[in-house]
């Protein structure tokens, strides 16, 4: 701080230039930082390259579900049905795969791509009915997503009864739950793709400009003659999308088709992409970060968990670290406004 | 930039003293300033003889002095009563006393003649009906100042009467009335003492009833008219737009039927609430249309909706750059492309050329002198001008050959000005159709070279060349008197 009056002095303070970082990047790098070091001092295999390839291996499904939660929160929604979506794929994933298999054992690759191709759709259904209240009838993306969300939660249920499903074929979850592909694990080379995928989508095509244009200003994106209702409806297709393949490599993780998986994925992938530095008022977020902010969070779960921290205090953290995130971005806001250049 | 600059006025017991000058003269500011909304960075108000200082609108409140402002503080989900009580309920015991209440506001509105009952929800009713409950609101306390901010804008004539009758009968109680309005005839009716204000300092103070209107004209824009606005050679040429009998959807619009030639400047005038917005915006594909045909370019465009209307070469730029032109927290590069990213030199396929992007950006700033020539930065980062020069460079990136501009000069200052008219200058020079849409007669008389006189939706005169003068537009514009 300077007195008033007298030019900026050449040499600046370490505070000015967090909070300059702080500004630019927002909170992750300061969060990523202080849980790197906690952890480690707590749990000596923290730090390794085995356990770091292991947080990216679990984080993997967060991530998937975190990008599409992007989407929604870009043009100013949210999708709180997107554990529905993980836990329907699942389901009706695994069901047709089984049923398949069972029908024609010789073709193990072709009930597989079965299987793959009804969760995927089945979940993704979810999205277009998302898509289609929030674009078309306007509902609020709240009540829509929340709604779909008891909706797909009990059409899952219904039909399992609450049993996992089994019977898919072997060579399923050894391709993709515990397969390399080009010495890569599976899931991770899936997300690495769909991460690049997404990246061009987001920042070199029309639609991706289209997403944050709507979220920004509505009203300025329809004058521009943006179709904002086919925005905003991809956007819910894109999310639910995303869950839906993060719901068939879970599947394939597991073994099993489950009803019960992916109820903590609206508030992690939220709070993923609110670390991250996406506005949830819509028009603000980037698809590294989004990773990164997926990341971190697998990173803290997994630190717990060799800390051996009670799973149920874990949640505790987790709900703590979103509000402290949202709280730090009102912090970031005003700083923003102070160093204003 | 002040918005006001050494402004004195002072105000009598028992008098209407009318605020006049042009939209952004200062005088919201100033009366925010009497009400305790703003402080005065310098200067006092003095209240009875002592010196005061205003902490807030509650403040204010205490002392007597109410303020009726065009943006309504109503909450819409509440009904009348509660409104009226906002922030003064009345309680015993802790509790509401809620049938006390409906009581006095009941008397309230009987006193006002509002034909309104206290139980109705406030989103349920009309303009002019929200515009009561905002007056009923200021007569409920006892008054010694009453401020009135174009109250009548959306009255009814049996309504204005009203509270003209109204006014009369606190006037006569020795409360003093600060009244700002754009229309002579009001002025005449009840005013006694008139302060002009322009680019937000003092002009004059006049006495009502002597002075004449042409004269109130030439003290509201000045003289520096003729410096503001360009000289502009006009060659009318083929029809571009061509409207017919159109009515809007939501009744806003009646039976309205105009038509911009290529290389002229067409000038839609009327007050605020006129329609003149929404003819423009019919025919941009973004008010519902219930009848009428639109044409552009001989082509049948009815209904057509922004992104057809665009590629066929029509562009509607909007009053409110904030809430309806740009966004607000993406760069300079990325709104100006928005309109014209599925032409070529942006993209390829479904890609983006980001590189000539940036480039045609770059080039569309410097040539529109963009302070600072940024454009990675956020719009929101720039000073009104320059987002106004923002939402300009979002026209520029593919061919135009008619324009919309709707209250292009709002809320900006005279140097932005004098670049938007030298703008719109040569974009009709250049062969363009343009619309101007405005409810500032300067702009009106000054840059076109025909004008549509709109009047509570419906078209009340059109004025070629010569006959557009301030006599003329403001017997329409303003509802003069006997006329």
């Amino acid at each position: 701080m300077t007195a008033p009056g007298r030019e900026a002095p050449p040499r600046r303070s370490v505070a000015y230039w967090l909070q300059i970082t702080f500004v630019r990047l927002g909170v992750l790098p300061f969060l990523l930082l202080i849980a790197v070091i906690i952890f480690t001092l707590m749990s000596d295999n923290f730090l390794t390259g085995r356990n770091l390839m292991n947080v990216v291996r679990q984080s993997t499904y967060l991530t998937l579900v975190s990008m599409g939660q992007m989407f929604a929160l870009l043009t100013g929604g949210f999708d709180l049905s997107v554990g529905t979506i993980v836990a329907v794929t699942s389901v009706f994933g695994a069901s047709a795969m089984a049923a398949a298999y069972v029908a024609m054992p010789e073709a193990v690759w072709l009930s597989i791509v079965i299987g793959i191709v009804a969760g995927v759709a089945a979940g993704m259904a979810i999205g277009v009915v998302n898509g289609v209240g929030v674009a078309l009838f306007n509902v609020s993306p709240f009540m829509m997503t929340l709604g779909m969300a008891s909706v797909g939660f009990g059409i899952a249920l219904y039909m399992t009864g609450g049993v996992p499903v089994y019977g898919m074929p072997i060579e399923f979850g050894d391709r993709f739950g515990f397969g390399d592909l080009l010495g890569i694990p599976t899931p991770v080379a899936v997300t690495l793709m769909l991460i690049a995928v997404l990246y061009v989508l987001v920042n070199w095509t029309r639609l991706g400009r289209h997403f944050y244009a709507v979220g920004g200003n509505i009203k300025a994106a329809t004058l521009s003659g943006i179709d904002t209702r086919a925005t905003l409806f991809l956007a819910y297709v894109l999310a639910g999308a995303m869950a839906a393949i993060a719901g068939m490599l879970l599947t394939a993780r597991l073994d099993t088709g489950e009803a019960n998986i992916g109820a903590s994925m609206p508030l992690e992938s939220i709070a993923a992409c609110v670390i991250a530095g996406v506005s949830l008022r819509g028009g603000v977020g980037r698809v590294e970060n989004v990773v990164l902010g997926a990341l971190f969070i697998g990173l803290v779960q997994n630190g717990m968990n060799l800390a051996r921290i009670e799973s149920y205090l874990q949640t505790v953290v987790i709900g703590v670290l979103l509000i402290v995130a949202v709280v730090a971005d009102q912090f970031r806001l005003r700083a923003m406004a102070n160093l204003q250049d | 930039m002040l918005a006001l600059d050494r402004v004195d006025f002072d105000l009598r017991p028992g008098e209407v003293h009318v605020l006049f000058g042009e939209n952004g003269a200062g005088k919201s500011t100033l009366i925010s300033l009497v009400a305790g909304v703003h402080k005065p960075t310098a200067g006092t108000i003095r209240f009875r003889g002592a010196p005061l200082e205003l902490n807030s609108v509650h403040h204010a409140r205490s002392l007597g002095i109410s303020a009726v402002f065009q943006e309504f503080s109503l909450v819409p989900q509440m009904t009348v009563e509660q409104n009226l009580f906002l922030g003064a309920e009345q309680t015993s015991g802790g509790l509401l006393s809620k049938t006390e209440m409906h009581k006095q506001a009941q008397q309230i509105l009987d006193r006002l003649g509002f034909p309104l009952r206290p139980t109705q929800q406030v989103d349920r009713l009309s303009r002019a009906e929200q515009q009561m409950v905002e007056i009923a609101k200021a007569f409920r306390a006892d008054l010694s100042v009453l401020i009135l901010d174009e109250p009548t804008a959306s009255l009814t004539e049996r309504e204005t009467d009203r509270l003209f009758a109204l006014i009369e009968q606190v006037k006569a109680q020795g409360v003093g009335i600060i009244y700002i309005t754009h229309r002579v005839s009001e002025i005449r009716r009840i005013g006694d003492r008139i302060t002009v204000l322009r680019d937000g300092r003092y002009i004059a103070t006049v006495p009502a009833a002597t002075t004449s209107e042409s004269e109130l004209v030439r003290l509201m824009t000045g003289r520096v008219i003729e410096q503001i606005f360009p000289q502009i050679s006009f060659h009318p040429g083929e029809l571009m737009l061509e409207v017919e009998q159109l009515c809007s959807e939501d009744g806003v619009v009646r039976d309205v039927s105009i038509e911009v030639r290529r290389g002229e400047i067409v000038g839609l005038a009327g007050l605020v609430g006129s329609g003149k917005s929404e003819v423009a915006r019919a025919c941009f594909g973004i008010e519902p249309i219930a009848s009428g045909r639109v044409h552009f370019d001989g082509e049948d465009t009815t209904g057509f909706p922004p992104r057809q209307m665009l590629d066929r070469g029509f562009f509607y730029i909007p009053p409110d750059r904030r809430a309806e032109g740009l966004v607000m927290m993406r760069s300079v590069r990325e709104n100006v492309a928005l309109p014209s990213l599925n032409r070529e030199a942006f993209s390829r396929g479904p890609l983006l050329r980001r590189r000539s992007e940036r480039q045609i950006v770059q080039e569309l700033a410097s040539r529109l002198s963009l302070q600072p020539p940024r454009t990675e930065r956020e719009v929101d980062h720039f000073s009104g001008g320059n987002q106004q020069k923002v939402l300009l460079a979002k026209c520029l990136t593919r061919e135009v050959k008619a324009y919309v501009f709707d209250e292009p000069t709002v809320g900006v200052d005279v140097g932005t000005r004098v670049a938007i008219y030298g703008f719109i200058r040569d974009l009709c020079e250049a062969g363009a159709a343009v619309l101007l849409v405005s409810s500032d007669l300067p702009e009106i008389l000054h840059l076109t070279n025909r004008a549509y006189v709109m009047y509570r939706g419906a078209l009340k005169a059109e004025l070629k060349g010569e006959e557009i003068t301030q006599e003329a537009v403001l017997g329409h514009f303003f509802e003069r008197e006997a006329a």
